[in-house]
């Protein structure tokens, strides 16, 4: 064989190692105090427009959130570090809008009470700061325990098993313990509840993924044409079958139409994104449509939230009340918004928790509901974007799986909120008053974040062999390889 | 707190939300254009590879056809080694191809392609490589079942 001319040796050592490329986390960094920023200035103009006096505690909050954050991103740093620097400011925006929001609506309770002659209500806010703690120990917890997010994958079943547990439990449990507003999805012991459903739905994703990874072939198995999609194969149906029914399940014993839908769409899109096959969309919802008619037949609790959906003012007093509340408060902010602290968003039930889109609506109107929601996109394509990056299939499949259930929570809440949907009752993440959402959520963001620095982290290469010339080669022991040549 | 004020601070809290979006996408542009698997460069910084020469110089190897299709490897100096062996840099799972099939490599600013003994043969766009042949950008490299090209 004739050898080129290739200065091999001189080719390999002239050169330098390719510079490093930006890890991102010194943008990160200043934009989580550009977040902090933000959210200390809204605390400033919630507590000048509600009358309270302006004091330099406020600054030390913003100075605690920082540093709360600032460990974070330390965690961030030492564990990740080439982790996708838009994650965690987007997070920490939203996470501290929401406080200020919950401690705005606070303040407008307290004043109530104070009118009323009553004892001033709980502060929602401290719990929720309590759970924000927690939330950022279990993201650093996560981030650190999971050090390669393909081990998952070997704990799919497991993690699929403790998600149905999980997601099956306040179901089982006595209504005293597991019931709140009618709707069977908590697990209250003493004052403090968790709502395990948040937590299941992650397990779920793990499981999905997993599981589709494994069984990919399968599902991409040929099957008859038709309309000019590939349908598959009957029997492959099952999983589809499976997730419909755990739904629906869902549905008739915790009365939850948001964790049906959320799951439901979840498991359809990892289809979707495994298989690349339109039909799969196609039947998902065409069985979802079934299903929802089926439950509007049987279900007074699904009928009340489609009639409340058409038309809230018919039954303005008593169930539409909340819903055309919310309308009312998105219609008084209009485009500019009253401005932090001057609207009256504490006149809607529950403008903490499921209605607080509505309430950040009505004090910062269109212009900042858009720029919340482009905040929400950002944390969202960044998501779904390393799962275009990552390079194994298990860790595509899980970013697409938890970016998309952040996508579709956001879909179902907003568009509840602003009736284009009926209302569901799932928590907008990180902005809603709720610890269990604000936990699970947290502990998402850090899967997310794991598989981004796996995306965006350099190759591992092998070091080049020494160019020694074989001639001067010395001689060396080579571990025996463990599989023998072939061809 | 005074009308004027109340609406200054609105319309500057807005201002200031509208300004974390806006960086957070200018962020998101910089590595808008790096494609699956590609890092991102930044533009201003970290340019300091190739450019030096023409723009035809070949940048990248992609796998076009077979198991590994969308596989990219930025070409430097190195040669780069097609086969089966693990130290491969580009590794096969191929059953038509040899442990050690091909080798591309630089001499001056072009690449050429060598074959390295293989049973079944490497072939450049049709013809079957029998001495190190000159790879022009985006001709198709045959080995095995794996179809790869040099792009800019």
């Amino acid at each position: 064989m004739a050898a080129p001319e290739i200065s091999r040796a001189a080719g390999a050592g002239n050169r330098a190692d390719p510079p490093a490329l930006p890890t991102g986390r010194t943008i990160e960094l200043l934009l989580l105090v550009f977040s902090v920023v933000i959210v200390t200035s809204a605390l400033v103009l919630v507590e000048a427009n509600q009358e309270q006096e302006l004091t330099p505690t406020l600054l030390y909050v913003g100075l605690a959130y920082l540093v709360v954050l600032g460990l974070a991103h330390l965690a961030v740093r030492r564990f990740a570090p080439y982790a996708d620097p838009l994650i965690l400011p987007s997070v920490g925006l939203l996470n501290g809008l929401g406080l200020v929001m919950i401690h705005r609506l606070d303040l407008a309770d307290a004043d109530r009470a104070a009118l009323l002659g009553q004892d001033p209500p709980d502060s929602l806010v401290f719990r929720q700061i309590l759970w924000t703690a927690l939330g950022l120990a279990l993201f650093i917890a996560v981030l650190w325990r999971v050090k390669d997010h393909r081990t998952l994958a070997r704990y799919g079943f497991t993690c699929g098993l403790a998600g149905l547990v999980l997601l099956a439990l306040p179901g089982v449990l006595p209504s005293s313990i597991s019931e709140v507003n009618g709707a069977k999805l908590w697990i209250r012991i003493g004052g403090a509840g968790i709502q395990p459903g948040e937590f299941a739905k992650i397990l779920l994703i793990i499981f999905f993924s997993a599981y589709l990874v494994q069984k990919r072939d399968l599902f991409a198995g040929a099957g008859r044409r038709f309309l000019g999609m590939e349908l598959p194969r009957a029997r492959d149906l099952a999983p589809l079958l499976v997730a419909w029914g755990l739904s629906v399940v869902i549905l008739v014993f915790e009365r939850d139409l948001g964790s049906s839908l959320l799951i439901f769409g979840m498991v359809l899109v990892l289809l979707y994104a495994a298989t690349e096959r339109v039909s799969w969309l196609v039947i998902g919802l065409s069985i979802f449509a079934v299903g929802a008619f089926i439950a509007y037949q049987l279900f007074g609790h699904v009928q009340v939230r489609v009639e409340v959906w058409l038309d809230p003012f018919t039954d303005y007093d008593n169930r539409g009340y909340q819903i055309a509340q919310a309308l009312f408060g998105l219609g008084t902010g209009g485009v500019g918004g009253t401005g932090l602290g001057a609207g009256r968003p504490d006149l809607v039930p529950f403008a903490e928790s499921d209605f607080i889109f509505s309430s950040l609506g009505e004090e910062l109107g269109l212009i900042g509901l858009a720029s919340i929601l482009i905040v929400y996109l950002v944390l969202i394509t960044r998501g779904l974007r390393s799962a275009l990056a990552v390079r194994d299939n298990f860790g595509k499949l899980l970013a697409t799986g938890l970016a998309f259930s952040v996508a579709l929570q956001c879909f179902v809440v907003i568009g509840g909120v602003t009736k284009l949907i009926p209302l569901t009752g799932l928590t907008l993440p990180f902005l809603s008053y709720g610890g269990s959402s604000l936990l699970a959520n947290y502990a998402l963001v850090a899967l997310l974040l794991r598989i981004s620095n796996a995306a965006r982290a350099p190759l591992t290469r092998r070091p080049a062999a020494p160019a020694v010339p074989i001639a001067d080669a010395g001689t060396e022991l080579v571990p025996r390889p463990t599989q023998g040549p072939g061809a | 707190m005074p009308e004027l004020v109340l609406q200054l601070t609105r319309a500057g809290f807005l201002a200031l939300l509208w300004l974390f979006v806006l960086v957070a996408l200018r962020v998101v542009r910089s590595d808008l254009y790096a494609a699956s698997g590609l890092r991102a460069v930044l533009p201003g910084g970290g340019r300091v590879t190739a450019r030096s020469g023409r723009s035809r110089t070949p940048r990248q190897l992609i796998v076009t056809q077979g198991p590994l299709a969308g596989t990219r490897i930025t070409l430097d100096a190195r040669p780069i080694l097609i086969g089966r062996a693990d130290d491969s840099t580009l590794k096969l799972d191929d059953d038509y191809a040899s442990t050690r099939h091909a080798r591309i490599s630089r001499q001056g600013e072009e690449w050429y392609v060598e074959d390295l003994g293989s049973t079944n043969g490497t072939y450049l766009d049709r013809a079957k490589v029998t001495g190190p042949t000159r790879v022009p950008l985006g001709a198709p490299v045959r080995i095995g079942k794996t179809v790869i090209e040099l792009r800019s």
